[in-house]
């Protein structure tokens, strides 16, 4: 069973940061949720483990309270 | 013009209405397809067996379209595989389209070498028809048209049947009742039981048209068409160039106004350009639930096809499922009703078919999950998927229009006899029989001579005489069907033409499987021992720990 890496796993974080904020520059709301879902899809693929992406799940959905 | 008349069939006044009550072995409820499988495999076996059902045809409207290969192969052993596999129009092609574009194509059934397509269309009158026809020419099965069942009464020791027809009421008395009365189940509710589950906030119209046209024979599957924005569309061929086409609606549709050919046809219109020819031949509204009974087995009653279990209708799960779960009861209760199996087979029944269920539930509940997005991140996911699905064989993967029927694999069947020895591949205990090219005195397929009873696939001749015959003379017979070697008259032999036999089998010289009268593996072996298959033949039947009594 493959484990979440939390820590520090990018050499440069800021580069990445700003790649992802640059994805959606110009970019509608609707159209940046569907990129996003795109993107989440494409990276699901890449990392396979249905462990690591469970983890990763639990981990996104820590602390947001359904409802709101 | 309509293509298809329902034919008639005649009510004959029951002799019980003025004679002495009837005892029957078995009784079943419903002449639909799944109920007239199980009547047809039950009178094959000389078990006698009355079919009652309430209306005097068959179905009214094309409903169950698409029979999978399974089926097919089951109707073989049946007796009618030919005449709806001629009937069907076959297709392995499926097209998945995203607003204008094709999103991706697949093939159903990726290899060559099975008698049987991956699936055959054919409306369901026309299976049905095959299948009475069948059951009419069988002396032990008796068909009683407009009779329907308003009292049934278990017992410990057998079911009362109380049976109105247009002459009066009688009673039966029988050791066991299948009930196949379909999805809403009169004798389901006459019992007070429940089937449980969820029902999907959605509507389909189907629309069947008669139309000479080009298009191949495909399963084309939309999401969201330039013709009906926002909606799946799916386009199906069926027999006498009747096609079938499903709009999805959405759950705020009007079934009543939809179904008004005025509002179909300017949908269709819309599909199929200025100048298509078709002419509507029946159309409904339907909506769709995932639900099953808790147990199929009630003591004496047992349920089949929809009456237990519903799926929603993408992926062909319902009918086909029906018809697996009367081919998976009949040989069972033949070995209850003489005394070579205990009733706790039953038990069985009601293990590996409520597992298939869930299966096809499980399958069916993830493609109307796709197909019919309940929040809108889903449907952008489906959105994305699809997108995605252009250009990267991943996403391909996820593309969910319905996962299309296959048996189910009894993996974890109590009646399986787990591997001592090492194996690949996917005959694995439990799964169904795979076919290959073969020939033997039953023809040129492997599955025309298995099934019906246990046998025993061996490669090789290393079954001696004697063990041949002592495996044919048990109390619960084993045929032995030999693969390759010399010819003898104790055996089937059949020969591997193609070899594909040995590969799908992972079979080396000696290599023995055991098959359920189903067709089902349920143990396997890399060298013969009688005692082993003896005790897997024990253990198939639910009398493990009682050698002695039921093998000689």
């Amino acid at each position: 069973m493959g484990t979440l890496i939390t820590d520090t796993n990018m050499a440069a974080p800021d580069d990445f940061y700003e790649d992802l904020i640059g994805l959606h520059r110009g970019l509608t709301d609707a159209q940046s949720t569907l990129v996003n879902a795109k993107l989440i899809l494409l990276l699901a693929n890449h990392v396979g483990d249905r462990d690591v992406l469970r983890q990763a799940m639990a981990a996104a959905r820590a602390d947001v309270v359904p409802g709101g | 013009m309509r293509t298809y008349t329902n034919p008639v069939y005649e009510y004959r006044r029951p002799p019980e209405l003025n004679g002495p009550a009837r005892h029957c072995g078995v009784v079943i409820v419903g002449a639909g397809p799944v109920g007239l499988a199980a009547a047809i495999d039950l009178a094959q076996r000389d078990i006698p067996v009355l079919v009652l059902d309430d209306d005097d045809t068959v179905s009214v409207g094309s409903r169950a379209i698409c029979y999978a290969k399974r089926t097919l192969e089951i109707l073989d052993r049946l007796g009618c595989g030919n005449e709806v596999a001629e009937k069907g129009v076959s297709w392995n092609v499926g097209k998945v389209f995203h607003g204008d574009q094709l999103a991706y194509e697949f093939a159903v059934l990726p290899e060559l070498g099975h008698q049987r397509p991956a699936f055959v269309n054919l409306q369901q009158y026309h299976f049905e028809e095959c299948l009475v026809r069948r059951a009419e020419i069988l002396a032990a099965a008796e068909i009683r048209w407009k009779h329907r069942v308003v009292g049934v009464t278990p017992g410990a020791a057998d079911v009362r049947v109380r049976v109105a027809t247009q002459d009066g009421e009688y009673e039966l008395t029988c050791d066991w009742l299948i009930v196949c009365d379909g999805a809403r189940s009169p004798v389901r509710h006459l019992l007070g039981l429940d089937s449980e589950g969820q029902v999907f906030r959605d509507r389909f119209l189907i629309a069947d048209i008669r139309m000479t046209t080009d298009f191949p024979t495909e399963r084309w599957f939309w999401f969201d068409p330039p013709f009906h924005r926002n909606q799946s569309v799916l386009l199906h061929r069926q027999a006498d160039n009747v096609w079938r086409v499903d709009f999805q609606l959405g759950w705020d549709a009007d079934p009543d106004e939809e179904k008004q050919p005025h509002n179909i046809e300017p949908r269709l219109r819309a599909m199929l350009g200025p100048k298509a020819d078709f002419e509507l031949e029946w159309a409904s509204v339907y909506t769709f639930q995932c639900r099953r009974m808790q147990k199929f087995r009630h003591g004496r009653v047992l349920f089949a096809g929809d009456a237990a279990h519903l799926v929603s209708p993408f992926g062909a799960r319902g009918a086909n499922s029906g018809v697996q779960d009367a081919d998976n009861l009949v040989w069972k209760l033949e070995m209850v009703l003489r005394g070579q199996a205990p009733e706790s087979l039953l038990d069985t029944y009601d293990a590996e078919r409520v597992a298939a269920a869930d299966e096809n539930i499980l399958n069916s509940t993830r493609s109307t999950d796709f197909i019919t997005p309940k929040s809108s991140i889903s449907r952008t996911f489906r959105d994305a998927v699809l997108a995605l699905a252009r250009r990267h064989p991943f996403a391909r993967k996820l593309v969910n229009s319905g996962r299309l029927s296959v048996p189910k694999i009894l993996a974890d069947s109590a009646l399986n006899t787990p591997d001592g020895d090492v194996f690949s591949g996917t005959m694995v205990p439990g799964a169904p029989a795979a076919d290959a090219p073969a020939s033997g005195p039953c023809g040129d397929w492997l599955l025309s001579h298995l099934g019906g009873v246990f046998s025993l696939l061996a490669f090789g001749d290393e079954i001696s005489p004697d063990a041949a015959r002592k495996l044919a003379e048990g109390k619960i017979a084993c045929r032995v069907v030999q693969v390759g070697g010399t010819p003898r008259d104790d055996r089937i032999v059949i020969q591997d033409k193609d070899g594909l036999i040995a590969t799908r089998y992972d079979a080396r010289p000696k290599t023995c499987y055991l098959m359920r009268p189903d067709q089902h593996v349920c143990a396997r072996w890399r060298a013969f021992d009688i005692v082993a298959v003896r005790d897997a033949i024990q253990r198939a039947t639910g009398n493990a720990g009682k050698d002695a009594q039921w093998v000689h």
